[in-house]
């Protein structure tokens, strides 16, 4: 019988770089940042690492594939170091790799790191992702706001909302972002924004406008992970530790049979569940402290309200409005700013969000501190709502 | 059972956006002034994604309602202007409307005459045919061809008995080296002669030449004459060319041109389907195709079958979007190159060894249906999307089969040559589901439950290598029924 992931790993060390439009940086250049934040952080040397989870999704433009661009560009000798893509739950699934590896005692400390470079493409955006052999001969290319737009369309279909009702909430979510985001220091979109700004923007994929849609950035984000007991007898305390991470990818069902209604993320539900079980929460919205969710639109953002179990169906738009997930509200969501003013380098950002949760509980969260953070939760998806993965990370302080 | 010959059903397709041609001649009166003459009516003319396959099978789907599609033996594609000088057209077509395996096909070209001989050549031979004809000409911007052509497809299922639609009574052909316009192979467009002598010299002595032998071979005179069109010969020649064989003014068909445009080798085939809409039991019915002489048939009209919900020539008229963006028709004809951007750069590679895999499921638009729970599903892989069961699916068509809106967007981000790129998920009837890109959305738009057809059209054009692939699109059935 599975006994779940909770309290069998602790983070030793963390590291994200600046994220941003880095037109200094390479891939190579963001990998080492974050890279030696987390070691230093750590406080052990690089030799004590055995094995590697490196995640990068956009090879076409970023570093090709394979794990040997991170190997090379941290020069990680002899040791295992593996590639994972899964979308933008890339981040997610290296940390996934990492705990894994510990938990299961093949190694004692292990790395998970992911770095995008997606600012060498010469326009805004996601660059194109063809969808193989098959799929390209009928799959329409839509962006990826045209794939998140559509939740809107279903979300206020089911709910009987009307159009200005549902983009005012929308507007609400990347307003929040971007109060947040202007006091975080690493955040690639450092300004707050009006309402109004956010409600004329042009648009971009019907009802997203500019400001729906979260930043495109480069950055890369680490973790260093081993067992409690190792981490203690490197002297660190407040651990903080995994209480869950969980996945859940598409079959198909949902853009291919008739029962779902396009309101929601199927994705999200499946691995909340999953999460929570192993995390053994039953209240979420109140025991969770932050969290840290996939904002790539701002509808993705409302929606995953529901997703996530925090708000009830049908009234995340409400709770919104209300400022439930504002800095000072009942949960604050995306403290840091998230995917919409931190930014979003798709491989990094699993475990940008997991970073941001481990400097608060560590008190370590400058202006945007929280009081007494305990239970965090990260949340990505990948591909759109209706084919897509979802990983979902709950990380805590020991013992919570 | 009879022996006669003739046609059993007729079709046709008219692409639903209809440029102005005022804004044309508008566009060129700085240096033009002269084309302003021909600054009247509208022209039908095709999408970016449109071309004379996506046309003809979209014709052929129109004629074969109701049709038995595997007793077809042979199918012909009569253009000037087909995508492909080396893959047989006419086979991509075949595919595209499931026709059997086995089905003869062939591709008729070089003349805009091609149509109507075809035709004559159809009517000799027997046995169940569907040939259809389709016309995308490229034209000079400033050019009087830009003016007068459109674009458009016919198409008519051939065959025998004593159940016709129309009965096949003759044709004649008169074949001279009079070369009113040309195009060679590997040349964009066509030149044209001075059309007075076009008029004088070539309608008004060679069309009566042809139509009189026909007339008189057939033991009738000019005024038996219940339906005349004539393609081709420029403006006003078929009228000419009545009242010199004597036809009556009211038996000339309405000539296409000023809602449509002059569709070339289709012309004459949209003529008599034009006729077969209005026809009653017994009239007689000659149309002509004008070019390097010219070819007539005649037929005569028989009981009006019963109603296949075909939406013919009338309907496809019906179904119009006006546009007065002349840059919007220049650059979906590849005229004019649009700076797209960055986002057009992607690579349109067609893996043909992929393509012909799943042929019946790009082509034919077939899904599956699982034994087990009875879902249907596109795309068909190996395991059922509800029940997951292996292996149990039979070949389920989509083509035919109606759905409704159950998410939707307008992308401005994605690469469209028509943009913004309208895509969402359609809900069919049946149960199938699939995320499709929605064309021909007119200014009424669409939302979740607007209800959709499904239309053949080019999914990418490879400009690389000069290719194109093709697979199924929705489009509103409010917008193309024109209510």
């Amino acid at each position: 019988m599975a006994t779940g992931i909770k309290d069998k790993v602790a983070i030793i060390g963390m590291g994200c770089s600046q994220f941003g439009e880095r037109w200094d940086a390479g891939s190579e250049d963001l990998m080492a940042e974050a890279f030696n934040e987390a070691l230093a952080d750590a406080g052990i040397e690089k030799a004590r690492i055995g094995a590697v989870w490196y995640g990068s999704a956009a090879d076409k433009i970023n570093v090709g594939n394979s794990a040997i661009p991170l190997s090379t560009a941290l020069r990680l000798d002899g040791i295992p170091v593996t590639r994972v893509e899964n979308m933008c739950a890339t981040g997610t699934e290296a940390l996934r790799g990492a705990t894994y590896a510990v938990a299961s005692g093949a190694v004692d400390i292990a790395l998970a790191i992911g770095a995008e470079k997606l600012k060498d493409t010469g326009y805004g955006g996601l660059p194109h992702m063809p969808k193989g052999t098959f799929n390209d001969l009928w799959m329409p290319y839509g962006s990826a706001p045209a794939g998140f737009a559509q939740l809107a369309a279903g979300y206020r279909t089911k709910y009987g909302l009307e159009k200005d009702v549902l983009k005012q909430a929308m507007a609400r979510v990347s307003w929040k972002s971007h109060q947040n985001g202007a006091k975080n220091p690493k955040a690639h979109l450092r300004k707050a924004v009006s309402m109004e700004t956010i409600l004329n923007a042009p648009l971009i994929a019907d009802p997203l406008g500019v400001f729906d849609c979260c930043g495109v950035s480069d950055g890369a984000a680490c973790a260093i992970v081993t067992t409690p007991e190792i981490a203690r007898s490197l002297g660190k305390t407040n651990l903080v530790t995994i209480k869950s991470l969980q996945l859940s990818a598409s079959s198909g069902r949902e853009q291919g049979f008739k029962d779902w209604d396009g309101s929601y993320v199927p994705n999200t539900r499946n691995a909340a569940k999953a999460a929570y079980k192993e995390a053994g929460i039953t209240n979420p919205r109140k025991e969770l402290s932050a969290i840290e969710v996939h904002d790539c639109f701002s509808i993705t953002e409302l929606v995953t309200m529901e997703d996530l179990g925090v708000s009830a169906d049908g009234q995340a738009w409400r709770d919104v409005l209300d400022g439930v997930y504002d800095a000072d509200g009942e949960l604050p969501c995306q403290i840091d700013g998230g995917l919409k003013c931190f930014g979003h380098p798709i491989a990094a950002s699993g475990l940008r969000m997991v970073y941001e949760h481990y400097l608060q509980m560590q008190g370590r969260a400058g202006d945007r501190q929280l009081p007494n953070p305990k239970l965090g939760l990260s949340h990505n998806l990948g591909g759109v709502p209706y084919n897509g993965v979802c990983a979902i990370s709950i990380v805590g302080l020991e013992g919570v | 059972m009879s022996t006669a010959i003739g046609i059993r059903s007729f079709g046709a397709y008219i692409p639903a956006r209809r440029m102005q041609r005022s804004e044309i001649a508008k566009a060129h009166a700085w240096a033009l002034p002269g084309l302003r003459g021909l600054g009247k009516g509208e022209k039908a003319f095709c999408s970016w994604d449109e071309d004379v396959i996506t046309m003809a099978v979209e014709a052929s789907r129109d004629c074969m309602r109701g049709q038995d599609v595997n007793a077809l033996a042979r199918l012909c594609l009569a253009s000037t202007s087909a995508p492909f000088a080396d893959v047989q057209n006419a086979t991509l077509i075949a595919s595209a409307l499931g026709a059997p395996r086995n089905v003869a096909t062939s591709d008729q070209t070089a003349s805009t005459r091609a149509g109507l001989s075809a035709l004559s050549h159809a009517c000799q031979s027997g046995g169940s045919q569907l040939l259809v004809a389709g016309e995308k000409r490229r034209t000079k911007l400033g050019s009087a061809q830009e003016m007068l052509f459109g674009d458009g497809a016919a198409a008519l299922l051939l065959g025998s008995g004593d159940d016709l639609l129309a009965t096949y009574l003759g044709s004649e052909s008169l074949s001279v080296p009079f070369v009113d316009h040309f195009r060679e192979s590997n040349s964009d467009y066509e030149y044209a002669w001075e059309e007075r002598w076009i008029r004088d010299e070539g309608v008004g002595k060679l069309v009566p030449e042809a139509v009189n032998a026909l007339l008189q071979r057939l033991g009738k005179t000019a005024a038996d004459v219940g339906h005349f069109g004539l393609a081709g010969g420029g403006p006003r020649a078929d009228g000419f060319a009545a009242k010199i064989i004597g036809i009556a003014d009211a038996s000339v068909l309405p000539d296409l041109r000023n809602n449509v445009g002059d569709t070339g080798a289709a012309h004459s085939l949209l003529l008599l389907t034009e006729a077969l809409e209005r026809a009653q039991a017994g009239d007689l019915i000659i149309i002509a195709a004008f070019a390097q002489g010219c070819e007539v048939i005649a037929f005569e009209m028989g009981a009006k079958g019963s109603d296949t919900g075909r939406s013919g020539l009338a309907g496809n008229l019906a179904r119009r979007q006006e546009e007065t963006a002349y840059m919007k028709m220049l650059s979906f004809s590849g005229e004019i190159e649009v700076e797209w951007g960055m986002r057009s750069e992607t690579d349109q590679k067609t893996a043909l060894t992929q393509q012909y895999r799943v042929a019946d499921q790009t082509f034919e638009f077939v899904g599956g249906k699982c034994r087990d729970c009875d879902t249907i599903q596109f795309p068909r892989l190996p395991n059922c999307v509800n029940c997951g069961a292996f292996d149990t699916q039979s070949p389920a068509p989509l083509a035919d089969e109606k759905a409704k809106v159950l998410t939707v967007t307008a992308d401005w981000l994605m690469f469209s040559q028509s943009p913004p790129l309208y895509m969402g998920l359609s809900q069919f009837d049946n149960g199938a589901r699939m995320l499709m890109e929605i064309v021909d959305v007119g200014p009424e738009g669409i939302d979740v439950g607007t209800p959709l057809e499904m239309t053949f059209r080019i999914k990418e054009l490879d400009k690389m290598r000069g290719y194109r692939r093709y697979f199924w699109k929705a489009r509103p059935i409010v917008s193309a029924a024109g209510e």
